[in-house]
């Protein structure tokens, strides 16, 4: 099924200050975009928006499967969004983490497909480990496997690199290429080693 | 993308258990109820407990001690979330209702477990008489499910203030004083004399059961506006 994602003229204002001006582009399945701007452009809010976080002060978004709009709920299902603002649970396991988020997400997982994720990030063996005792590096990758949890059509990413280290930012790379073949890739980012992450770019904030 | 395979019943499970595990680990929620409940039912007894007062006033002290301690510790339930910054994650992954009804059953955990730890000791510390125990037992299933219904629906809105505690108490004053009030007259039938028992009380325990069901089913319809606002 083809998926598309349409920005239109989208505008947000905190306050007196405008923090993103008629912002507009259209994606669809198997397409990455890179937003870049200096700090403070508007890039992760932006990403908010789209991830339902915030709303827009003006414009639209519209979300599509095939033909047919998406609700926020479908919306929810199909999209995956990792910042750096997010946390998971302090008192939780890692296991615990991703066991929870999964039954939140609807979806029935066991220890092998737990064992499974966190292998995929670069965590495995590591799943009994709380997750506040994990250095920010692990923590950054834990998200990454609550995020792959739903198979995400949507994928939105601001600064993706931040807190990896070598290895880190190739499970990285691996998780974009994947995403560029089967679903749709947003990334936020200052970084120019990651403007490569996506073939197209869309700068805002100047 | 994987199929749904879990119902509303195991989300609402899995926030509840999620909750009670972090609380497990951390005492962050039940250290605070317990503690104010059990010092201020202590300062009670001292000042009051070798007097025979009127049962409306024994009443009286009994919720108001439950008030203030859940006052102390059930908007945890919600600002943990916005403190430790894992709202925005449950927000991204999670349908508000199981979220609601997970968040529900914790706070009635927290009470049941409050009103276990208070009642016998208030009982016992205290001149007052139970005339009525069935009636005072019923009594304090409906305070505690409509004190956790209130409590639960104003935790989630104050969790994004920044004068959380303040605002917590503020906003649940008004909207549990009918709760309260049906409360207290019930309670002092429960430790009259002349209390009629159930049948005495009937009219309490109908707007005590209204008061629970009304406040559960509008939260459960507004709560979508207030954790997505």
């Amino acid at each position: 099924m083809k998926h598309s994602l349409t920005v239109d003229h989208l505008f947000m204002f905190f306050g007196r200050r405008k923090a993103l001006e008629d912002v507009s582009f259209s994606l669809s399945t198997g397409d990455s975009l890179a937003i870049l701007g200096p700090n403070g452009s508007g890039k992760t809010t932006l990403l908010r928006i789209l991830a339902g976080l915030i709303e827009p002060s003006r414009g639209t978004i519209t979300f599509l499967s095939g033909d047919k709009p998406l609700d926020r709920a479908d919306v929810r299902r199909r999209l995956s969004y990792i910042g750096p603002e997010l946390a998971l649970y302090d008192a939780l396991t890692a296991a615990e983490n991703l066991r929870f988020f999964a039954t939140m997400r609807g979806i029935a997982i066991d220890d092998g497909l737990i064992g499974r994720i966190l292998e995929m990030v670069g965590i495995g063996g590591r799943g009994n480990d709380y997750y506040s005792a994990y250095s920010s590096g692990m923590k950054q990758r834990l998200k990454y496997a609550v995020a792959l949890l739903n198979d995400p059509v949507f994928l939105l990413l601001d600064e993706p690199s931040t807190n990896l280290d070598k290895d880190g930012k190739m499970v990285v790379s691996g998780i974009v290429a994947r995403q560029k073949e089967n679903g749709i890739l947003i990334i936020a980012t200052n970084e120019k080693e990651e403007y490569g992450f996506a073939e197209q770019q869309y700068r805002i904030g100047g | 993308m994987p199929s749904n395979s879990t119902g509303l019943a195991d989300r609402s499970l899995a926030v509840l258990r999620k909750d009670v595990l972090c609380e497990f680990r951390t005492r962050y929620a039940i250290n605070a109820i317990l503690l104010f409940g059990i010092t201020t039912l202590t300062v009670v007894s001292f000042s009051v407990g070798q007097k025979n007062l009127p049962p409306e006033v024994y009443a009286a002290l009994y919720w108001v001690i439950i008030f203030f301690s859940a006052m102390s510790g059930l908007a945890h339930v919600f600002v943990r979330e916005e403190e430790s910054k894992t709202s925005t994650i449950l927000k991204l992954t999670a349908d508000a209702t199981p979220v609601y009804l997970g968040k529900l059953g914790y706070n009635l955990l927290l009470l049941i477990l409050l009103q276990i730890a208070i009642a016998p000791l208030f009982l016992t510390l205290t001149d007052a008489v139970l005339t009525d125990p069935a009636l005072f037992i019923i009594l304090l299933i409906l305070g505690t499910v409509g004190l956790a219904g209130a409590t639960t629906i104003i935790a989630a809105i104050i969790s994004k203030a920044s004068v959380k505690g303040a605002l917590f108490a503020v906003l649940s004053f008004p909207i549990l004083l009918p709760l309260l009030i049906g409360l207290i007259s019930a309670t002092t039938k429960a430790f009259s004399e002349s209390g009629g028992g159930l049948g005495g009380a009937s009219s309490e325990l109908q707007l005590l059961v209204s008061y629970g069901v009304v406040m559960i089913t509008a939260s459960i319809m507004l709560f979508e506006y207030v954790w997505e606002g």
